[in-house]
């Protein structure tokens, strides 16, 4: 068996053998996707979006807290003389010890 | 007016992703055709096309237009199948026992009336296909460049970056790999 004869025969078939330029479908679009850079993301949108969606319910927390302020509730038990039941308080014991009999 | 490829480069290099992609339809049918040639499943050309976009993308900036575009991305084609080739290396078959009976005929014929037999069979193209398998990535790659694509030594070395006298010993020990190669499929089918 020659070899170089046979050598040369399979180049000659190699060179007939043009591959296909065929391209796959929407390669070029799967490129590109594949390409497109992923957004960054916007810090400076993502905080004021968060204070936005924030905002509702702040006012209402608001809201609800300056009406329980305002309004006085109907059935306290509390006294509003502050100052004269914290010196009771404070002076119990002493009071206590100046009642007993000796 | 459609944009040149120079304007389209440059849109590109400033940041307009959506330029490329009339450049990626235009020269991916010759991208495939390379790639063809040194892969033979389908899903790895795709594989390398991708991988050459990919490149050609992220090295675009240095493409400083002296050379045409389709130049330049064709050798970066090249030296992505020469990397496809090292790295799927250790898949190469070993040995010539298992050509199909319409190859094993083809060859027969060959030996015995080398003129009259046809080259446009598909057994003689899956021959040759068997036998650039065997053959190391630098060997086959000269090979199809020098060979079956008919292209210069200096062509050769523009295209894969090596210099004209590794050329030219990688195309001497390149014959010579395939003439062993030859050798022991006429000793394993013959003698």
């Amino acid at each position: 068996m020659n070899v170089v004869d046979l050598e040369k025969k399979l180049i000659q078939v190699a060179r007939q053998d043009k591959p296909s330029n065929n391209v796959p479908y929407a390669f070029e679009k799967r490129i590109m996707t594949f390409l497109r850079p992923l957004p960054t993301p916007d810090c400076w949108g993502l905080w004021a979006g968060a204070l936005w969606r924030a905002a509702v319910p702040c006012l209402l927390l608001m809201m609800v807290l300056t009406v329980w302020s305002v309004v006085p509730s109907s059935n306290s038990s509390y006294s509003t003389n502050v100052p004269q039941e914290m010196d009771n308080t404070v002076l119990a014991a002493i009071d206590q010890v100046a009642e007993q009999p000796e | 007016m459609e944009p040149t490829e120079a304007e389209l480069i440059a849109a590109v290099l400033k940041g307009d992703t959506a330029k490329f992609e009339p450049l990626v339809e235009k020269y991916s049918p010759r991208v495939f055709a390379t790639a063809r040639r040194y892969a033979r499943r389908e899903s790895e050309v795709e594989d390398i096309a991708q991988e050459v976009w990919t490149k050609a993308f992220q090295k675009l900036a240095s493409f400083r237009g002296e050379a045409p575009f389709e130049h330049w991305l064709m050798r970066l084609t090249v030296r992505t199948c020469y990397d496809f080739l090292r790295v799927h290396q250790r898949n190469r078959e070993k040995n010539f026992s298992e050509l199909t009976d319409a190859e094993d005929d083809w060859l027969e014929r060959c030996v015995r009336q080398p003129e009259s037999v046809e080259t446009d069979a598909e057994a003689a193209r899956q021959l040759v296909n068997h036998v650039l398998e065997q053959l190391s990535p630098a060997a086959r790659m000269v090979i199809t460049l020098l060979e079956i694509e008919d292209k210069s030594v200096k062509e050769i070395a523009e295209i894969t970056g090596w210099s004209v006298p590794l050329v030219k010993v990688r195309a001497f020990r390149a014959r010579a790999e395939m003439r062993k190669l030859l050798t022991k499929i006429a000793k394993d089918k013959y003698l």
